[in-house]
């Protein structure tokens, strides 16, 4: 009993890493921003397919592969963030969502038509590969390096959050965009990292993703993108921390549901949500979250 | 009766008039789009009584398509039917034996929707602005998995098939005719005019002494239970149904079709419900093989989504107003633009 909670507490800590991973990116996007971003997902997906092409069309070893996908797809959002947000970047609230979806469903329609809809084999690179097993409890080593790797990276993002110049701007921003661009700041160029950090962010969660699941199809970032939303609202939108503690939550309470009652597997997605409207009802701005400014829809 | 009045009665006998001609002389395939067209308008009107009037950024309407939808084909199939039909597990002993006329087994589905958006409009009024949009995004995507995984009751991912095909042009524009009528004597009532003040300044409408919750209630409540009836219609115009139909992709159409209108303009959403669904029946050349200039493409599937997304993206960019903005057609309007178009021609 004792050795199946622990393994299954183990299972659900790698996937809320991976959902808070993602969720981050969310995260920082609407902070800086007050922009749901749809799209977010789909460029998860965008990194899956990128580490796929490196070594399997391109034939490059895993780090180097890995690597590139993860600096193309921070490009490919920065460039979705200066082709189709920036233009309407003051518009009201359901024409920049609208906007996402756009290049949500663009992506994903993209990437059917050039590659098809059949899932791929996703390689699992050398480090990931084996099985630990302690006293009965076997650990994937992917499942121990994603904890790992999402609090290094965590730490690292409030590191240039709270002690760079960029990160104060950042931060700047999320308060008043207006006032901060009249501090002589260049909002486009800040704006563009986050997207920058975000989207690599999400590049690591679909490579991590792909090697835990290991098949990629151009759909495949429709439910971590949506869970990772649920998890980002869940710890307060808008707060970073709050973005990883509302993926380990949704992560574990997930895994532990389906481990104890199996009968309710077909209904671990719907979980998120319900477990999201419950937090809400309590606590209308999620675990961690702040008040945010009323009037802007 | 005043000018105004008869006018519009004028307006409605030759809508009549027309879809009399239609059903007689159309084909199937023309006769099915003008259903959809009226489907979808009484989806995107209710809806934007929702989020254009009352400013509530809801996205559940994918949610209350689906509930209406399978009420509505549960209800009128056959006890029969119902049995051949759950394969994987029988359906629920209430379910199977109930059967019901068509338009008893709408208005069941629009109170049952409505039911359902009372009961989440508790929770979702606790939260404001995006968290509204999310906690709405949630519950489309918590009906999709029901429908999905209760199959005494919907029968999985399987569906329900054989529904009789008892919509035609007279029930949906008879609808439609009915929604408007309904959304618009609110939007003029005082109900209307506390909900747009909620949309335009909550706290200042709270300090007014509106009550915000009732307001919000009403829009939510009357929204649902038309979207509860045009997913039954929808559901007797393709007689088959399954999850797939009632994605965000369904509540994603919705919104780009009141945005597109005008948000809080029931006119502008008529128009633009128009042009998107001829729109993309339009789009269709895409998926098919073309011939420009000599040159022959193939056909890709999935080019046609590509454009909409692009088309999309460029219409936000350049047109986020919307066609009407927040005005509506009236027939004052008409005549003074008619005058002043005379003017300016002399």
């Amino acid at each position: 009993m004792l050795t199946t909670i622990i393994q299954q507490l183990i299972n659900g800590i790698s996937v809320g890493s991976l959902y808070a991973l993602v969720a981050i990116g969310y995260t920082m996007v609407y902070g800086v921003l007050r922009m749901i971003n749809f799209a977010h997902g789909d460029i998860l997906m965008v990194g899956a397919y990128l580490a796929f092409f490196g070594i399997s069309a391109f034939m490059l070893p895993w780090w180097v592969s890995f690597t590139t996908a993860i600096i193309l797809t921070g490009f490919a959002g920065v460039l979705v963030e200066r082709l189709a947000y920036r233009p309407i970047r003051n518009a009201n609230r359901v024409s920049l969502l609208i906007t996402a979806v756009g290049v949500s469903f663009f992506l994903e329609n993209l990437f059917l038509v050039l590659f098809g809809g059949v899932p791929e084999a996703f390689p699992i690179a050398p480090i990931f590969q084996g099985v630990l097993n302690f006293n009965q409890i076997y650990l994937p080593v992917v499942s121990i390096y994603t904890p790992i790797l999402a609090l290094v990276l965590l730490y690292v993002l409030l590191y240039i959050l709270h002690h760079t110049k960029y990160g104060m701007a950042m931060r700047s921003i999320a308060l008043d965009i207006d006032t901060t661009s009249l501090m002589g700041i260049n909002v486009d160029i800040v704006i563009s990292l986050v997207f920058f950090i975000g989207s690599s962010l999400a590049a690591v969660g679909g490579i991590l993703w792909s090697t835990q699941y290991p098949s990629i199809n151009p759909l495949m970032g429709i439910m971590p993108g949506l869970k990772a939303f649920a998890a980002a609202v869940l710890g307060g939108i808008g707060d970073v921390a709050g973005a990883a503690i509302g993926g380990l939550v949704l992560g574990i309470s997930e895994v532990l549901i389906v481990a104890f009652f199996p009968s309710l597997a077909g209904y671990k997605d719907a979980f998120a949500f319900l477990l999201l409207i419950l937090v809400l009802l309590f606590k209308p701005t999620g675990i961690m979250g702040k008040e945010l400014e009323r009037k802007r829809f | 009766m005043s000018r105004n009045t008869i006018l519009t009665i004028l307006s409605i006998l030759l809508l009549f008039a027309f879809l009399y001609y239609a059903s007689h002389h159309f084909n199937q395939y023309t006769i099915i789009i003008l259903n959809n067209i009226a489907i979808t308008m009484i989806f995107a009107v209710s809806y934007n009584l929702i989020n254009g009037i009352a400013g509530q950024f809801s996205l559940a309407p994918n949610g209350f398509a689906a509930v209406g939808a399978y009420t509505a084909a549960l209800l009128s199939l056959t006890p029969a039917q119902k049995q051949a039909m759950f394969i994987i597990d029988p359906i629920m002993p209430i379910l199977g034996s109930i059967h019901l006329p068509f338009l008893p087994a709408l208005i069941v589905a629009g109170l049952v929707t409505a039911f359902f958006g009372f009961i989440l409009g508790f929770p979702v009024f606790r939260t404001r602005g995006d968290y509204l949009a999310i906690v709405t995004l949630g519950f489309g995507i918590v009906i999709d998995i029901i429908a999905n995984n209760a199959i005494t009751i919907t029968n999985g991912p399987l569906g329900l098939k054989g529904i009789s095909s008892y919509t035609n042009v007279w029930w949906s524009y008879g609808w439609l005719l009915f929604t408007i009528f309904v959304v618009m004597s609110i939007i003029n009532s005082n109900y209307g005019r506390a909900m747009k003040a909620i949309r335009d300044d909550e706290d200042a409408a709270v300090a007014m002494g509106i009550n915000t919750f009732k307001m919000k209630m009403i829009a939510f409540v009357v929204g649902a239970f038309f979207q509860g009836v045009a997913g039954g219609l929808l559901a007797h115009l393709i007689t088959t149904i399954s999850p797939t139909l009632f994605t965000f992709f369904l509540t994603f159409n919705l919104l780009v079709i009141i945005v597109m209108g005008g948000l809080g303009s029931i006119t502008g959403t008529a128009i633009s419900t128009i042009v998107i669904v001829w729109g993309s029946e339009l789009l269709r050349v895409f998926d098919q093989p073309m011939h420009i200039f000599g040159i022959t493409t193939p056909g890709i599937p999935g080019l046609r989504m590509i454009i909409f997304a692009l088309l999309l993206i460029f219409v936000m960019i350049f047109a986020r107003e919307g066609i009407m903005g927040k005005k509506e057609f009236s027939w004052d309007w008409l005549f003074s633009a008619i005058k002043g178009g005379r003017k300016n021609a002399k």
